[in-house]
């Protein structure tokens, strides 16, 4: 394989996990300031914070491997939704805190087992972003599963929610642990391991934290949506760029 | 300036160099400097220019930049000009690499230390990865009976407890 197509692939892995960590970070930071109790308010920014970071961090790595002009913060404020290759899952869009909850749970088994077999990555970006962000990921996960266990453990109406989040949100996860020809290129030149088990893993998880905050586990063979990787989104994506995107277009040389 | 002389590249050593960049203090935690933080993970003089390679702490922490431009600042203050400043990702920062007095000081500006040892790929299973870690040892009175209030605290490295025993509030450092 020709190093231009490796390259190529790699940029496209960087972009993917950069994006979903884009927006997923985007959509935890509207909590701030409207979560239900200070703790989790500043609970929320944090993990958006984190999120927001590890998006640099692939970005950068992005567009260095580009080597053109385009600088991070170009590939963040000046792509297009069709450029973005987020999952489904870390764009949608919701208010009610049970939602935002499940969402993050569901993130967060996957985040936390992808980053865990990064960290194996012989490329030493990637590798240094992953052992870096599986540390993270813990605590990330640590927090919403607390959450999945206390509302689907706790009062009928929290119960209510939160089964409803599952049910609504189950059909964008499948999208999470599909791997694409750019994930098996770079497995077969030795630069990431397999990442083919990562769904029986995330079920496996997912399944068990369902089981002991009462709720009902889904079956994973449901049919799930899926486009996001290939840059067809749901009408969400275009909300939150016209909103993320907006000053840096307006003003393109805007400094602090 | 060092004896009011612009210092060549080549007069200065890797000491002095280590020496100047204890100026440089976490604006977060402005107890320690980046050298006592470990972030600072390599520092090589030649004879035409200083590199010197960081790894950062979080992936989001906002403090980052500014340590950047501050280590650029003090070092050029010093008339070293001909700087480079590297950023390498990979190992991973951990608070492993932070001395034990280092940890000494974080303790006596009241921010408990880390003091799990850090992360290792344990499990797989679900439980054990969110198992909570044990109680966090209280800088004010060393008691261990505190408690947890959340997992996230007023920085992207701190967490924060509770003491039964002084009740007092207090930030733990987390480990990472």
């Amino acid at each position: 394989m020709s190093i231009d197509a490796t390259k190529k692939a790699l940029f496209n892995f960087a972009i993917k996990h950069a994006d979903d960590r884009l927006i997923l970070g985007h959509r935890l930071a509207e909590w701030c300031s409207t979560a239900p109790i200070l703790e989790e308010d500043i609970a929320m920014s944090n993990i958006a914070l984190d999120l927001l970071g590890q998006s640099v961090l692939f970005l950068k790595y992005a567009a260095e491997l580009e080597n053109s002009n385009r600088t991070e913060d170009d590939l963040a404020y000046l792509r297009t939704e069709k450029e973005f290759r987020n999952a489904l899952l870390c764009e949608q869009n919701t208010d009610d805190f049970a939602y935002a909850i499940a969402r993050q749970f569901f993130f967060d088994v996957y985040d936390y087992f992808l980053m865990e077999a990064l960290s194996k990555s012989t490329d030493e970006q990637i590798r240094g972003i992953a052992e870096k962000s599986v540390k993270e990921a813990k605590y990330h996960l640590r927090h919403s599963s607390e959450w999945m266990l206390r509302l689907g453990d706790g009062t009928e109406e929290s119960h209510k929610r939160i089964a409803e989040a599952v049910e609504f949100l189950w059909m964008y996860t499948g999208e999470l642990c599909e791997t694409d020809a750019d994930d098996e290129l770079l497995k077969s030149e030795g630069i990431i391991p397999d990442l083919s088990g990562l769904k029986a893993k995330w079920y496996e998880s997912v399944s068990q934290l369902l089981a002991k905050a009462t709720l009902e586990v889904p079956s994973i063979d449901l049919f799930m949506q899926s486009g996001g990787r290939k840059g067809y989104h749901t009408e969400n994506l275009g909300h939150i760029l016209s909103d993320m995107q907006y000053l840096r277009r307006l003003y393109p040389d805007a400094k602090w | 300036m060092r004896n009011g002389n612009i210092m060549s590249v080549a007069a200065i050593t890797k000491d002095e160099i280590l020496e100047i960049l204890q100026e440089v203090k976490d604006p977060e935690i402005p107890a320690v400097s980046v050298i006592e933080m470990g972030m600072v993970r390599e520092v090589i003089v030649s004879d035409t220019q200083v590199k010197i390679v960081i790894t950062p702490t979080y992936s989001g922490c906002p403090a980052m930049g500014w340590i950047h431009n501050e280590i650029k600042k003090v070092l050029e203050s010093e008339g070293i000009s001909n700087l480079i400043i590297k950023t390498r990702l990979s190992p991973a920062w951990t608070t492993d690499w932070m001395s034990d007095e280092t940890k000494l000081k974080l303790k006596e500006s009241g921010i408990a230390p880390p003091q799990n040892k850090t992360y290792e790929f344990e499990s797989s299973d679900l439980f054990n990865i969110i198992k909570v870690p044990m109680a966090i040892i209280c800088p004010f009175c060393d008691s261990d009976d505190t408690k947890i209030i959340s997992e996230f605290g007023s920085t992207a490295c701190k967490s924060l407890h509770y003491c039964n025993s002084c009740l007092q509030g207090f930030d733990h450092f987390k480990c990472h």
